[in-house]
This record gives C-alpha cells, sequence and structure tokens, in this order.
C-alpha cells in the first residue's frame, strides 16, 4: 500500500508540474492557435534565473525563505519578461501568415534560446539549491510523500484556482474567453486584441516559471536542456484534456503524470516517455478532441 | 524627428534587452568554488548590437509590408523573377548543363572530407522532398518523419547482422518498411485534423526512438549497431576514397530519381488530390475524392523517400544508433521545406542545402552555429513566410481568342 501511495504522490507531484507548463500551451493556443514550441525553454530559463538568483543572495548573505521568495518572484518576472519578448518578435509579425509559419518561427526560438543559455552559461548540470523548507508534520508520512512534493502539490492548486478565479471573473479573463472564441468579433466590440495576447503570454510564462522553480527544487539538477522534453510532454497533457481548454490541461497532465508514474512503478522504467506518448496516441485515436475538448463540427 | 523617434525607440529596446539579459548571460555561478563572475561587459555588447538591430529590424518591416501591400494591389500581376526564370529555357537549359557539369566533377576536384558533406546535402535533399510530398503537397503537417528514417536505416542493419543481407537488396526493402510503416501510422492519424496530426507524428517518433533506445535485444540500444558493409560495386573491392564517390554519385542518381517522380506525382491525379485536400478537405471530398486513400498514399509515398535515405545513411556511415534520429532531425527536415518554399522542388532542395552546408561552412563560429541556425529560422519566417522560392501553381490561362468557335450562333 505504501508503495502504491508512493507512486500515487509521486504521479501528482508530476502532474502538478504538468499542468503547470501545459496550461501556458493551452492558453496560447486557445487565443492564437499556435503551438508555441518555445513556451518549454520560457520554464527552462524560469529554472536557471531562480538557480542564478538564488546562489547570489545566498553568497550575499541571505538565508531561507527570504532567498526562495526573492529567487522565486525574479525568477517569475523575468520568465514573464522573455515569454512577452518572444511573442512580440516570433509571433506577432506573423498573425496573417500561414499556420506553418509560426510553428516554425516556434522551433527556431526554441532552438535559439537553448543555445544562449548554453553558451551564457554551461552545458553541464547545475546543483540546484533546496530552497524549499523542510516541514516537520511530514515525518510520519515520509515514505510515500516528502515535504516538495507536499509543497508542488499544494502551490499548484492554489495556482489552480486563482487562475480559474482571474479567467472567469476578471475584465482581462472575459476578454480572453472572447478573443479565444472570436478573434475578429472580439476586436469589433473593442477589445485590445495585442494586449490579451501579450498578457497570455505574460502568464502562460509566469506559471511555467513557477513550475520550473518547483521542479528544479524538487530534482536538485538542472541543465539547458530540461525544457524541451519538459515541453514536449506538457504539449502532450494539454492535448490529451483538450487542447485551449483550461481543466482539460489540467486533467490531461495529472492523467499524464499518474500513467507515468504508475507504468514506470510497476512496469519497466526504461519506458517512461514512451507510457506517455502512447497514452497520447490512443485517446487521440478514440477521442480526437482530447477529454474535454469540445469537437467542433467543421462548417462550410 | 523621424530620426529622434527611432532613436528613442531604439534606446527603449537596447534598455530592455540589457535588463532581459541580465541574470543569464551577466552573471555566472561556479557552484563548486562558490564564486560569483559578473562579465558587465556582455552587457554592453547587448545594448549595442540591440541599438543597431532594432534600427534594420524597423527598415525590413517597413519594406516587407510596403512588399505586401504592393502585391495585394497589383494581385500577381507579374510573375516574381525567379519563376520566370525557371520558365525561360534560354536561361534555365544552360544552368541545368553547369549545375549537372559541377556535379559530375565534384568529387575528382575536391578532398574527400567535402564529397562526404555534399553526399550528405544530398541525402537531405531526398528527405525534404519526400517530407514536402506530405507536407507540402498534402498540407499534413509531419513531426515524425525522422523515424521512417529510421526504420530504413535499421531495415538494413538489422537485415545486415541477421541474414547477410547486401545494400543492393536492403535498398527498396528499407523503402518498403518506411512505407509500411508511413500506413501504419495512417490508419490512426486519418481522423485527426491540424496540430492533433502534428502532436501524433511528433509521438511517434519519439516512441519509435525510444523503443529502439530501450529494446536491447531487438536494436542493441543506444550503442547502435556497427559494421554495416558500404554498398557493393559489382563485386569489386573499394577503398575508402572510391567508396565515398561511388556513393556521392548513388545518392546523385536516387536525387535526380527523386526530382523525376516528384516532378509527376505533382501534376498527376493523385497529386492534384493532394493540393485539394490541402486547400480545403470539406470542398475535396465534395469533388468525389476519397480523403483516406489520398491521405494514405502521401504517407506511404512521403515515407518511402526517407526509408530509402535511411539505407544509405546506413551504408555511408557504416553504423546506426537511435540518437541520429531524435526529433531535432524532423525538425532540421520540416525547417528545410518550410524554409525552401513549401511545395515548390527547387526551394527545398535549396533549403536542404543552406542548412546542411550553412552549419557545416559556420564551423568557425562552431559554439554559435546552432544559435544562427535558430535565429536564421525565426527571421526568414518574419520576414519571408513563403520561403526561399514559393511553389509555382499550375495556371491554366484563359484565351478568348480560342473560345470563339464555342459562342456559336445557335444560342442566338
Amino acid at each position: 500500500m505504501d508503495y502504491f501511495l508512493e507512486l500515487f504522490f509521486g504521479g501528482l507531484t508530476r502532474g502538478s508540474i504538468y499542468a503547470l507548463i501545459a496550461l501556458g500551451y493551452t492558453m496560447v493556443y486557445g487565443i492564437i492557435e499556435l503551438i508555441n514550441f518555445a513556451h518549454g525553454e520560457i520554464y527552462m530559463i524560469g529554472a536557471f534565473t531562480a538557480l542564478i538568483i538564488a546562489s547570489v543572495l545566498a553568497m550575499a548573505g541571505m538565508s531561507g525563505l527570504s532567498v526562495l521568495i526573492l529567487a522565486s518572484v525574479i525568477a517569475v518576472l523575468y520568465s514573464a519578461c522573455y515569454g512577452f519578448t518572444v511573442e512580440k518578435i516570433a509571433y506577432k509579425p506573423l498573425r496573417q501568415a500561414p499556420r506553418l509559419s509560426p510553428l516554425i518561427s516556434a522551433i527556431g526560438m526554441s532552438i535559439f534560446l537553448q543555445n544562449y543559455v548554453l553558451l551564457a552559461q554551461t552545458s553541464d548540470f547545475l546543483p540546484f539549491p533546496s530552497l524549499l523548507p523542510d516541514l516537520d508534520f511530514l515525518k510520519p508520512y515520509i515514505s510515500f510523500i516528502g515535504p516538495t512534493e507536499l509543497i508542488i502539490v499544494f502551490v499548484t492548486a492554489v495556482i489552480m484556482v486563482l487562475l480559474t478565479l482571474l479567467i472567469k471573473f476578471t475584465k482581462m479573463g472575459k476578454a480572453m474567453r472572447a478573443t479565444a472564441q472570436d478573434r475578429d468579433m472580439a476586436m469589433l466590440v473593442g477589445v485590445n486584441v495585442n494586449r490579451v495576447i501579450s498578457s497570455t503570454f505574460i502568464i502562460g510564462s509566469a506559471l511555467a516559471a513557477i513550475g520550473g522553480v518547483l521542479i528544479a527544487s524538487h530534482i536538485g539538477r538542472i541543465n539547458f536542456y530540461i525544457g524541451f522534453i519538459a515541453g514536449i510532454k506538457a504539449f502532450a497533457a494539454a492535448v490529451l484534456g483538450g487542447i485551449g481548454s483550461i481543466p482539460g490541461a489540467v486533467l490531461g497532465a495529472l492523467i499524464l503524470g499518474w500513467t507515468e508514474s504508475f507504468a514506470t512503478g510497476y512496469i519497466s522504467s526504461d519506458y517512461e516517455d514512451v507510457f506517455a506518448f502512447a497514452l497520447l496516441v490512443l485517446i487521440l485515436i478514440f477521442r480526437p478532441a482530447g477529454l474535454l475538448g469540445r469537437s467542433t463540427i467543421q462548417k462550410v | 524627428m523621424k530620426i529622434y523617434q527611432g532613436f528613442k525607440q531604439s534606446s527603449v529596446l537596447a534598455l530592455w534587452f540589457m535588463f532581459l539579459t541580465f541574470p543569464i548571460l551577466v552573471i555566472r555561478v561556479n557552484t563548486i568554488e562558490k564564486v560569483i563572475e559578473w562579465r558587465w561587459q556582455n552587457m554592453f555588447y547587448i545594448g549595442i548590437g540591440s541599438f543597431v538591430i532594432s534600427f534594420v529590424w524597423r527598415y525590413l518591416m517597413k519594406k516587407t509590408a510596403s512588399v505586401n501591400k504592393r502585391s495585394d494591389s497589383e494581385k500577381t500581376e507579374s510573375k516574381p523573377l525567379i519563376q520566370r526564370l525557371q520558365e525561360e529555357p534560354k536561361i534555365y537549359r544552360p544552368a541545368m548543363i553547369i549545375l549537372g557539369a559541377a556535379a559530375l566533377a565534384f568529387p575528382f576536384l575536391l578532398s574527400t572530407y567535402q564529397v562526404n558533406i555534399m553526399t550528405t546535402a544530398l541525402m537531405y535533399v531526398v528527405l525534404a522532398l519526400g517530407l514536402n510530398i506530405v507536407v507540402g503537397q498534402a498540407g499534413l503537417l509531419h513531426l515524425g518523419y525522422a523515424a521512417f528514417y529510421a526504420a530504413g536505416a535499421y531495415t538494413y542493419a538489422l537485415l545486415h547482422y541477421h541474414f547477410g543481407i547486401g545494400f543492393w537488396t536492403a535498398l527498396p526493402l528499407g523503402g518498403l518498411t518506411a512505407a509500411l510503416f508511413g500506413i501504419f501510422l495512417g490508419f490512426p492519424v486519418l481522423r485527426l485534423r491540424g496540430d492533433y496530426l502534428a502532436i501524433v507524428t511528433l509521438g511517434f517518433g519519439e516512441i519509435t526512438r525510444l523503443v529502439l533506445e530501450n529494446w536491447n535485444d531487438f536494436s542493441f540500444g543506444p550503442s547502435g549497431i556497427s559494421g554495416i558493409p558500404r554498398p557493393g560495386f559489382f563485386g569489386i573491392e573499394l577503398n575508402l576514397q572510391q567508396a565515398t564517390i561511388y556513393l556521392y554519385f548513388l545518392v546523385i542518381a536516387l536525387c535526380l530519381f527523386t526530382i523525376f517522380v516528384v516532378r509527376r506525382l505533382q501534376n498527376s491525379r493523385i497529386g492534384r488530390a493532394w493540393l485539394a485536400l490541402r486547400e480545403d478537405e470539406i470542398a475535396c471530398q465534395a469533388m468525389g475524392i476519397d480523403k483516406t486513400k489520398v491521405k494514405m498514399t502521401a504517407f506511404a509515398l512521403g515515407s518511402t523517400w526517407a526509408g530509402l535515405v535511411g539505407v544509405i545513411f546506413a551504408a555511408k556511415t557504416t553504423f546506426v544508433n537511435p540518437a541520429s534520429f531524435t526529433f531535432l532531425e524532423s525538425a532540421m527536415i520540416l525547417s528545410m521545406v518550410v524554409l525552401g518554399g513549401m511545395g515548390s522542388i527547387l526551394g527545398v532542395a535549396l533549403g536542404a542545402f543552406l542548412l546542411i552546408l550553412l552549419p557545416e561552412y559556420l564551423r568557425a563560429f562552431s559554439d554559435y552555429r546552432m544559435l544562427l541556425f535558430g535565429i536564421i529560422m525565426v527571421l526568414m519566417m518574419v520576414f519571408r513566410p513563403q520561403g526561399m522560392i514559393s511553389g509555382i501553381r499550375r495556371t491554366y490561362e484563359y484565351h478568348g481568342k480560342e473560345t470563339d468557335h464555342y459562342e456559336t450562333p445557335a444560342g442566338r
């Protein structure tokens, strides 16, 4: 039973991280129908910024929780700025272009950002300082859930609630939903579409950065390549749940996390990624619009 | 006034980029010795660089916008220069002859190393042309093309390892395996549209690579299979240099064959069906085209080329392992198609040459070549999204004179 619970919480943790990244994909896709391949790189940059800032602060003599909060805030801020800039450079000029063009541009951006970090920093794995506090009350349950895991799940849950509130009840959220439904129509009724798109990128990137900081302190080391596979899996999670749908992204991410966790725990750890992709392919064959996606009827 | 404004904009941008690149480019933390390296000079370079680049960027933006406006008003009255060149026999015939002569003389004039690079580039031309069938002509976004490439390479490697089968037998078999793979993938894919298709092909590509990496009994895992023989030449033993040249001509032959087949396909019944499918699926079905069959043929035919090149790749390197067939490989081939210009044979070939030869000759900046590569991809899409050479649509012109006799007086 302990083993089962360990896998269960392991899957939940993974799923939470995927969810944080997948939300960025799904929001951007919902609004401009673009697979933002550079999104995984934003997550990586978030983790790197947090690492650098945390090391500088730690060497400057600060300690504990203040380092954690300051580093996270700066990482989130920087990632949001990167997301904003990437959109302005690589996607905005391509709004009217054929659908493949922004995708290629995104792949180019992803390659660029990877190599930018590789050249500016290092190709080695860097140890990530353990910033998250130890929670003493967890001692009796340590065999299946650690403090970092609990924090990750908790933080993700809080963010999900905040995001849902933002989209349901604020003016910006309303504008986002309108833009997602019909961009031209939204423009006609006075929504500043450019600003909506920018803020979507900013929110998505900020979420990815939070995911980056959390997973980096959970695993304890990062390099320039972590964004790629995380990005692809998060995208798979977004598609699984039905791309464009926010609860779908979370559901897809959790299912993906559990699938990976249980499959590696009970079957074989070599095929971890295969299970993820096989699940994706199977779901898409039987439910082409994803789990929660509405299958739109194409009209002429 | 205008200059002043541009100056202000550029200064703001420079400051923005200096801020943006600050933590990653300026600070480097040595986590072992616990020292921080501050590289302020980088911030200075970024500031100057982005200041200058922003001027160029604005100029190019204005130019692209004005070109778009012009083409909107003229509605393709005059054909672009490159297209006129392609249609003018006085120009393209001598060009073809010179190109052919250069291709023939190439391996005898330059070193084995150069010939090797050229062979690789030509292999990618074939790969890109194959993917062009799926992406450029049928409009199905395919992100797992490397899997089919792997299918061909492993077919040869495994058949040789287990049964000692030679290159010439493996070549068609490799193509066949890849085509079957394509049909196998085609089944689930048929129901999907657009980006879902993209992600399934991507997933399929990754699954193939991971299985090859982990199924040790079948594919020998990450260490791969070595000792694959080069192609035989009527039983004559060739030394390394001769073998390289031989392979070069083999690939040239395959390249010409591919171009021939692709050209014939383009204007065939099935080629037109692909085009219709790309433009509008529903209208295409309404015209009585079997969507399933057409998509399937696109996948199968596109994959065949990957299989053939896969066999040649295995023979060229005499070694295969899963690391050669990553997603980056698929993305690279896709970029060739898109950069060159989807649907245009000349463009795709040019794209392949550019993307292989550019990094090869940029080795002087070997650290920076992937960085430049990424930048070029983005810039190309921003300033010339149709690719270097856009595909030529076959047009049928209406001549008033010829139709005169159709207007018979019967109607009056």
